[in-house]
């Protein structure tokens, strides 16, 4: 599985006043088993960028590759690309519409033309996946909580067995635990099913936790596309693009200007920790 | 008696089933008591469920309470006749800025409210200065709300409210929805109005950074009150408030860490500077 961006330009509204460039020439690639962040600040272009990885929207100009081939080409079979590649959308509760969970759930798979035995094997397998009760599968998904119905919109997607799973900010207007336990079990689905995930997120904290590679949008363009520690090295430069670094990096950056040996590259608390009492001498 | 009070406040949602069968009952919230004084910035913590945008809903008598009193600036909310008095005097933020913005140029949109009250045409205008300016939006007047960013349109809602001059703005995660900077941006909006135009702040989050500011700090569970306090006093609590589904800002819990590790630290770290006066002295 590979998914490549190959100098894509999208611009909304060509022609008129109005014209926008939201991305402008971005090259990006994304392989097998990847685990790849995404940050920028409102309008960098990031949404629409995601929106490019199953064919939502097309090009202005560049090309879309999955497993290289083109699918903008003539004949490309757009359909079956959305069932690899799923999309979850920001509050992607809003869309769940069925009577009871299990037949949301079901309804990715049915339209894949599964029959009704194989689709609830899939929702079943899906749902355990993102760690829902049992016991809850015939409530109505309105009449759960927030972080259950984020598990459920979330399980809507993952029953079309897609081999990259895209999430655009799953866990806003979720409590710490919330989010904590959804991100805990993408990371997990990213570890036992091996697919690809790419993470949109306003979290610096919650990135610098859990991808290996971090790509930052600005203005359209792709400015970095590295670990996320490189990344967050240029944190001066991240402030200038309206974002941030962990809180972790600039507590300690200050702890080493007030003289203080402690790794300025440490982004999460466990590293933070293990870095001061290091320099501590325990 | 503060801006707003609660006295052992109920409040209970109604599912209807099938017709004629008696509806289930669930209760939101529940025995709430609350005094809150003019000029206060005041914090509400819980998890997703735990009754706190119920409870913000009745603030400004959006909700009446099945049990218990509410009084908005010595108004009883559950009497009728004040209801418009009681919604100037307590403005509503909510989370997402594309829902309560309709106005198509940002100084109509923040001109809505006043001209709704009857305000005169001059007296709109003032207004619509003033609170833009307390916003930091005078330069967006004339764009259109759509253009704007995240943290820009929350600040024109936030304007809106401004300009009807209550004495007390309630924001219910009004950041959950924004970058970093749209967070700041929005963040010190409120603290400026608060400081200096001295409105009563009451700020609903799931940000625990946010929260670091605030005077008092009450943390909901159940529908029920089960923790406030300082700051200070919530945070030095880091294992009760994880049992909570809640969290503690990354210093806190960083020096928390460090602590259970044997290092010399107080309870309650809010703030790098802290952690570095401790650990640098």
């Amino acid at each position: 599985m590979s998914i490549k961006l190959e100098e894509v330009t999208y611009t909304y509204s060509p022609g008129t006043v109005y014209e926008i460039h939201a991305l402008d020439h971005v090259n990006l690639e994304i392989g097998q088993g990847d685990f790849v962040g995404v940050i920028g600040h409102t309008g960098s272009g990031k949404s629409t960028m995601i929106q490019h990885l199953n064919g939502l929207v097309k090009p202005t100009s560049g090309r879309v590759l999955y497993n290289d081939e083109d699918i903008w080409a003539d004949g490309y079979d757009l359909r079956s690309l959305r069932f690899h590649v799923g999309l979850v959308f920001q509050y992607p509760e809003h869309q769940l519409f069925e009577t009871d969970v299990l037949k949301d759930v079901c309804f990715g798979p049915k339209n894949e033309g599964l029959d009704a035995e194989a689709c609830k094997a899939r929702a079943i397998e899906a749902l355990e996946h993102v760690g829902f009760p049992k016991e809850l599968y015939d409530k109505s998904p309105f009449e759960l909580s927030g972080g259950q119905k984020r598990r459920v919109a979330i399980a809507g997607v993952l029953a079309m067995n897609p081999d990259v799973l895209v999430l655009d900010e799953p866990t806003a207007g979720l409590d710490p635990q919330g989010r904590d336990e959804i991100l805990d079990q993408i990371a997990y689905l990213h570890k036992t099913r091996g697919i690809s995930i790419v993470l949109v997120s306003h979290s610096m904290e919650d990135i610098a936790k859990y991808v290996d590679r971090l790509v930052v949008m600005n203005a359209g363009k792709k400015a970095y596309d590295a670990a996320p520690k490189e990344v967050f090295a240029h944190y001066k430069e991240l402030e200038t693009m309206g974002l941030a670094a962990p809180q972790m990096t600039y507590i300690m950056h200050t702890l080493k200007e007030h003289g203080m040996d402690v790794d300025v590259t440490a982004t999460t608390v466990e590293e933070a920790k293990a870095s001061i009492l290091q320099a501590l001498g325990r | 008696m503060g801006i707003i009070k609660a006295s052992k406040l109920g409040f209970d949602y109604f599912k209807y089933n099938e017709e004629g069968e008696e509806p289930e009952s669930y209760r939101a919230i529940d025995d709430v008591t609350l005094d809150i004084q003019a000029g206060q910035f005041i914090a509400v913590l819980g998890h997703n469920g735990s009754g706190k945008s119920t409870l913000a809903k009745h603030l400004n008598g959006l909700l009446v309470p099945s049990e218990g009193t509410l009084w908005v600036d010595n108004m009883d909310t559950s009497d009728e006749e004040d209801i418009w008095k009681i919604r100037q005097r307590a403005g509503m933020v909510f989370q997402n800025p594309d829902n309560q913005i309709i106005g198509t140029v940002v100084e109509e949109d923040v001109g809505f409210g006043p001209e709704n009250m009857g305000v005169s045409t001059e007296d709109i205008w003032k207004r619509v200065d003033d609170s833009l300016e307390a916003v930091g939006m005078v330069a967006y007047r004339h764009h259109s709300p759509n253009k704007l960013s995240g943290g820009q349109k929350q600040r024109v809602a936030i304007a809106g409210v401004m300009a009807m001059h209550p004495k007390c703005i309630i924001l219910d995660e009004p950041t959950a929805m924004l970058d970093p900077n749209g967070r700041k941006e929005v963040l010190k909006a409120v603290r400026t109005l608060n400081e200096q135009e001295n409105v009563t702040v009451i700020l609903i989050t799931h940000y625990m950074e946010e929260v670091v500011l605030a005077d008092h700090v009450f943390v909901m569970d159940q529908g029920h009150v089960v923790m406030q306090g300082t700051p200070r006093e919530i945070f030095s609590q880091v294992e009760k408030l994880q049992s909570l589904r809640l969290d503690v800002p990354q210093v806190t819990l960083l020096a928390h860490e460090l602590k259970l590790a044997g290092v010399d630290i107080p309870e309650g770290i809010l703030t790098t500077e802290e952690l570095v006066n401790v650990l640098c002295q």
